[in-house]
């Protein structure tokens, strides 16, 4: 017994069974070239597509339809339509995925420890219900009118109203995620295996590290995925409010709204942010989806 | 292993475990679900005991509450002399190696996305600062042990059968060598042929390890051929407490007799004559149970003092210890049950 035959294999990484099943889930892999093309067009498009503009010449090219000069057309201010979706693209992706990651660990954290400390759960969650029963849009206008200027002063506007904003949606968004998990944590303290993880005489870190965490992963990629649509909605609505970014200042939720004013006159307008910000959460739902299965060795076995 | 036993490895006295009621819109606590009620036993080291009963009488509990999986309400644990029910919880970790608890799921009790190496090296991430090729060695020492292939060392717990997994239950529960072991139904939820072939397992351990076992079960025949001494438990307190042997040949508490008599006689003839005995009514509600002896009203040879008096575990024949009216006790041994002293005299008679 003790001189097998064959060597025993080591324990192996994971990471590789993980890609490897991530790889046989069609609409992930189509979600993660989506992602990363969209990606790429946001962050190198400008070294590519970057128009001279002169002031005196906008006048001229204002509320122009696709050509070649400008492929997606101008705006009635006579901007290229193509440049601002590059760089309203890096703003609405950035806002979007860390919002969403903001909302995500957060939701998580307090969901856990809700869970998982029995002393703590009261507190917590009644902190939740006091957040779902805020209502959101005055919540967020508030929050902004109040410290926009202070943070700006701080970061500048740009990056001052981007901070800002991460964080109101961030901190707006966790509620869902913490009631989830904290449901989840309560089903699996319960279970045998962390009664056996005590029994060997594990600290309750390593137990949620271990055992609890890995185990709420699926509902927490639905959320997660669900989020960063959601955080890319309320960034639209609160720059359409006028309380997000400079008006001069980018975002596909902001070109959308700019756009629907010409919508009978230019649908592209509306058309191509519309299609960017359908396109950015239709890859990262599949990409949730595909990261969920990947991450369970039980579908990963079949 | 026959000398082995002459010291208690493993002393419970007077284990009480109620869980709390509250009820009504202030949450006031109304009662106790009196799950241990009073329980005391001893334990040699090297040796087994079985613990037998019906489903809800509080077995699984007294596992637990002994290696204070739950707080216990009362009473005093000492496992090789230390009072696990009242220690602090670091030192209580630093205990933890030497008492460790086989489950009796095997599905459940196993992390579905652990491999079988992380499972069974758990404990020794939590108690060792080994190197990992040191744990994977031991990792693989324990697999040869318990004859699960070094093969298997990558594989997750849905990859294997029942009998399996209860092997990697059995393996993490020996990594890091303890003395004790409460094996907590092991065997229920496995089918009959895998569970000869885990409690002949078992029984190879104890041989070479030295293990002691508190051996949790309702199937009366295994704990008949795996335990030296078995105690038969009813509504969170013990019944009777006497040598393997002694028991299965005359059982003498009233439930306990009942409990033998459902055991399955494989001989036809001898089974047509078999005198069942069947137990009419419900356990009462642990709750809310009898104010005379638990059994009180379901027991068929029923007195009026039964009704009135809680009958106390006391030694009515050297060796056996029995808590019923029924008989008169030997010793004046109170409700705290084995004492020494009749240990070594069980000793003597049974071996």
């Amino acid at each position: 017994m003790t001189d097998a035959t064959t060597t025993p294999p080591k324990p192996a990484s994971q990471l590789r069974e993980i890609w490897q099943q991530f790889r046989t889930h069609k609409g992930a892999l189509f979600g993660l070239i989506v992602l990363g093309i969209l990606i790429l067009f946001v962050v190198f498009g400008q070294f590519v597509w970057d128009p001279p503009q002169r002031l005196s010449d906008t006048i001229k090219m204002k509320n122009q339809g696709p050509s070649l000069t400008a492929p997606f057309g101008t705006d009635q201010l006579g901007r290229d339509l193509l440049l601002r979706m590059i760089q309203a693209g890096r703003v609405s992706l950035a806002v979007g995925l860390i919002a969403m990651l903001i909302a995500i660990v957060f939701g998580t954290f307090v969901g856990i420890m809700a869970g998982y400390f029995r002393k703590l759960d009261g507190p917590l969650m009644r902190l939740t219900d006091m957040f779902l029963a805020l209502p959101l849009i005055p919540l967020l206008l508030v929050m902004v009118m109040l410290f926009r200027d202070k943070v700006a002063g701080i970061l500048g506007p740009e990056l001052g109203a981007f901070t800002l904003i991460v964080f109101a949606i961030g901190i707006t968004s966790w509620m869902a995620t913490a009631r989830i998990v904290r449901g989840e944590v309560l089903t699996l303290k319960e279970r045998e295996y962390v009664l056996a993880a005590r029994s060997i005489g594990a600290r309750s870190n390593r137990i949620i590290l271990r055992h609890i965490l890995p185990n709420v992963v699926s509902p927490v990629m639905v959320a997660a995925t669900l989020g960063v649509a959601e955080a890319i909605i309320t960034e639209s609505v609160l720059s359409f409010l006028g309380l997000g970014f400079p008006p001069d200042f980018p975002t596909w939720g902001r070109l959308l709204y700019d756009g629907l004013q010409y919508l009978q006159i230019y649908p592209e307008r509306v058309i191509w942010p519309g299609v960017a910000i359908s396109l950015t959460v239709l890859s990262v739902n599949y990409i949730g989806d595909g990261l969920r299965d990947a991450l369970d060795p039980r579908i990963r076995g079949r | 292993m026959l000398d082995a036993g002459t010291t208690p490895l493993v002393q419970v006295e007077d284990l009480k475990m109620h869980f709390p009621i509250y009820t009504g819109l202030f949450r006031k606590h109304t009662g106790d679900v009196k799950a241990v009620d009073g329980v005391s036993f001893q334990i040699m080291a090297g040796q087994t005991l079985g613990l037998v009963g019906e489903s809800g009488c509080g077995k699984s509990t007294v596992g637990r509450a002994m290696l204070r999986l739950y707080e216990p309400t009362a009473g005093r644990v000492l496992i090789g002399g230390e009072d696990v029910a009242s220690l602090a919880p670091e030192a209580l970790r630093k205990k933890r190696p030497t008492m460790q608890m086989v489950f009796q799921d095997p599905q459940a009790s196993l992390n579905p996305r652990m491999t079988l190496s992380e499972i069974v090296s758990e404990p020794l991430d939590e108690h060792t600062d080994w190197s990992r090729d040191k744990k994977l060695e031991r990792v693989y020492e324990l697999m040869d042990q318990v004859g699960l292939n070094r093969r298997f060392v990558n594989r997750f717990p849905h990859e294997f059968s029942g009998g399996q997994r209860q092997r990697i239950g059995i393996a993490r529960a020996l990594a890091l060598k303890p003395k004790f072991i409460v094996c907590d139904e092991p065997i229920a939820a496995l089918d009959v042929s895998i569970q000869a072939q885990v409690v002949n397992l078992l029984e190879d351990l104890q041989a070479k390890l030295g293990l002691t076992y508190l051996f949790i079960s309702h199937d009366l025949s295994m704990v008949r051929h795996l335990a030296q001494k078995v105690a038969v438990m009813y509504l969170g307190r013990i019944a009777e407490l006497s040598p393997s042997k002694d028991l299965y040949a005359r059982p003498l508490h009233p439930y306990a007799e009942a409990l033998l008599s459902a055991v399955n006689e494989p001989d036809p003839e001898l089974a047509a004559r078999r005198n069942r005995i069947i137990l009419k009514g419900d356990v009462p509600s642990p709750a809310n149970p009898p104010k005379g002896c638990n059994f009180c009203s379901r027991c068929p040879k029923v007195m009026d003092i039964c009704r009135q008096v809680k009958p106390d575990l006391a030694e009515v024949e050297p060796g056996r210890l029995v808590a019923c009216h029924l008989y008169e006790p030997k010793t004046a041994a109170g409700s705290t049950g084995g004492p020494e002293a009749i240990e070594l005299n069980q000793q003597g008679v049974n071996q």
